[in-house]
């Protein structure tokens, strides 16, 4: 992966000044480089990692449900994995080997609204089999970052 | 009452202590500090080697191993030498595994020196070389490098510098403090003037693997001089692996023999349980420490250019993880500026003088950190250069 690429994947607030210092090309040609990568949709975004349990007003609750589906003729597992990506309430959908066909993350306010999501809407889509839910407990490692870990820097101060 | 003074050679007593020192105890008493100042990797050592590290302790390889390291461990170093260098050494009687490459230098420098020889130190360099030719009785002959000549050794330099009791040259690149590296023709003018001569050259790469955008060249790579080498390395730097204390040398039978009796009396074997992890270091882990060089550029071009944007004139180092502005524009000496910025900006770093004389009017800043802990540090000195100009 491009280096710009990798870190803005870490930290996306990196100036363009910045990254220029850190990669030796010009700000012209990192300014370049990001527009084409937002142009191509290889950059889709800029968004925070958070660490929700932090966060005071928000009781969000999380569920992985694996899917299964019947692919459709001509589409195959498209055009129904497109259908669930519509849903607002759907974070994501990946398309997995093994066991199940569909791994989709649901967001909502309460167990109660993602149970009612799963069980009027998603199953109620054609060519959707069955669902198996897991709410999601606790995180402990997102996007690459370990969450609530101790960073405590061991090496001391000053060494030779 | 007990006289102490009368007790302690007066070899060591008359070895100052280190110049770091005195900063790590200021350091450790403030709060809010952060730090530049450390010669180690941030990183973790690389999950396999760990592993190898606990498999090790579940089968019970706790016990001594062969004086000179474990037999496999002693393979791997010689392919590896191969592999980066060319030159080959017998893993029978050429390869001692030591604890860390600080061991070998020490049992290089007593095996070699006797009382009144020279040995010529290249500096700015790591602290322990003249102190460890001090209590052999031997005398450290200093050859400054400068920033214009890259902190490289200059041939002319070298000459000057030897005489007819000159046993032995310490040859430190890449360079701790500076981050300074050799080429390959930067070496064969040194070769020229070692070469027919009966010096041996101490040649410490612990930072070989850490060079960026070309790769690390050894002085045993030229005809003639694997028979008047001692060559160091280790796994500290280029592994993650500080804490693990494991190093090694490569030196002709005739030396590296007398060597391994020092390392026997003093030492037994290093670390059984680090050996075997370091096997798996040499030959699986090439693509662990290719990525922790990655990320070391990246953070090296965002210190350096931040220094030079600031006006602190810093030359592009080639090697380790370190780099070494000029702070002369401030009027401030090294340990002056370090003990301000320590105190107003809480940022530590370690004076360039700390390294060698001519180190004064430099400042050593490693960049072993992490990117988002050298930005904060980087934005401290650069408030801390202001405040400094405004008050002039």
């Amino acid at each position: 992966m491009d280096t710009i690429l990798k870190l803005l994947k870490h930290n996306a607030r990196l100036s363009s000044e910045e990254l220029s210092s850190m990669t030796g090309l010009s700000v012209p040609e990192v300014e370049q480089k990001i527009k084409c990568y937002e142009k191509k949709g290889i950059i889709m975004g800029y968004s925070a990692i958070l660490n929700e349990e932090l966060i005071e007003d928000d009781n969000d609750v999380t569920a992985y449900v694996e899917v299964k589906i019947t692919p459709e003729k001509n589409a195959g597992y498209d055009a129904i994995a497109k259908t669930i990506a519509q849903y607002d309430e759907v974070e994501s959908v990946t398309l997995m080997s093994g066991a199940y066909d569909l791994a989709v993350t649901i967001s909502g306010t309460n167990v109660r609204n993602i149970s009612l999501f799963i069980s009027q809407r998603l199953s109620a889509i054609e060519g959707v089999l069955s669902t198996a839910t897991h709410f999601i407990l606790k995180r402990y490692k997102d996007k690459g970052i370990c969450i609530d870990q101790d960073t405590t820097d061991e090496r001391g101060f000053v060494a030779p | 009452m007990i006289d102490y003074q009368k007790i302690l050679t007066k070899k060591v007593q008359n070895i100052k202590p280190s110049g770091i020192r005195r900063f790590f105890d200021v350091a450790e008493t403030m709060e809010d500090v952060i730090s530049l100042g450390v010669g180690e990797p941030d990183f973790a050592t690389p999950w396999s080697i760990r592993n190898e590290a606990i498999n090790s302790l579940k089968k019970g390889r706790t016990h001594y191993t062969s004086n000179s390291g474990l037999i496999n461990l002693r393979n791997a170093i010689s392919d590896y030498t191969f592999r980066k260098h060319g030159v080959k050494y017998c893993p029978n009687d050429e390869i001692i595994v030591t604890v860390g490459g600080s061991e070998a230098i020490d049992i290089a420098i007593r095996s070699m020196v006797d009382v009144g020889d020279e040995v010529l130190i290249v500096e700015p360099c790591f602290v322990c070389y003249a102190p460890l030719v001090q209590m052999c009785g031997g005398i450290p002959i200093t050859i400054e490098t400068k920033v214009q000549d890259n902190f490289k050794l200059r041939a002319s330099a070298l000459k000057e510098k030897i005489s007819d009791k000159t046993k032995l040259l310490i040859l430190p690149f890449p360079n701790n403090p500076t981050g300074a590296i050799m080429t390959k023709d930067d070496l064969s003018e040194i070769v020229e003037v070692i070469r027919d001569t009966n010096i041996v050259v101490l040649s410490d790469e612990i930072y070989g693997e850490l060079t960026y955008g070309r790769k690390h060249c050894s002085i045993i790579e030229f005809d003639g001089m694997k028979e008047r080498t001692v060559y160091i390395n280790g796994f500290s730097k280029a592994f993650a692996m500080t804490g693990w204390r494991l190093g090694y040398l490569c030196a002709p039978k005739e030396l590296s023999k007398q060597m391994l009796k020092l390392h026997q009396y003093g030492i037994m074997c290093s670390p059984t349980i680090s050996q075997y992890s370091a096997v798996e270091a040499l030959t699986n882990c090439e693509d662990d420490v290719a990525s922790m060089r990655d990320e070391y550029n990246i953070r090296r071009r965002l210190v350096v250019d931040e220094f030079n944007k600031m006006g602190l004139t810093c030359f592009n180092p080639e090697g380790a993880f370190y780099v070494f502005p000029c702070i002369k524009s401030t009027g401030l000496s090294s340990e002056d500026f370090c003990e301000r910025l320590l105190y107003h900006k809480r940022v530590a770093v370690v004076p360039g003088d700390a390294f060698g004389e001519c180190g004064n009017g430099f400042i050593r800043v490693s960049y072993a950190y992490s990117l988002k802990h050298l930005q904060e540090a980087l934005k401290r000195i650069r408030e801390f250069l202001e405040e400094l100009n405004e008050g002039n």
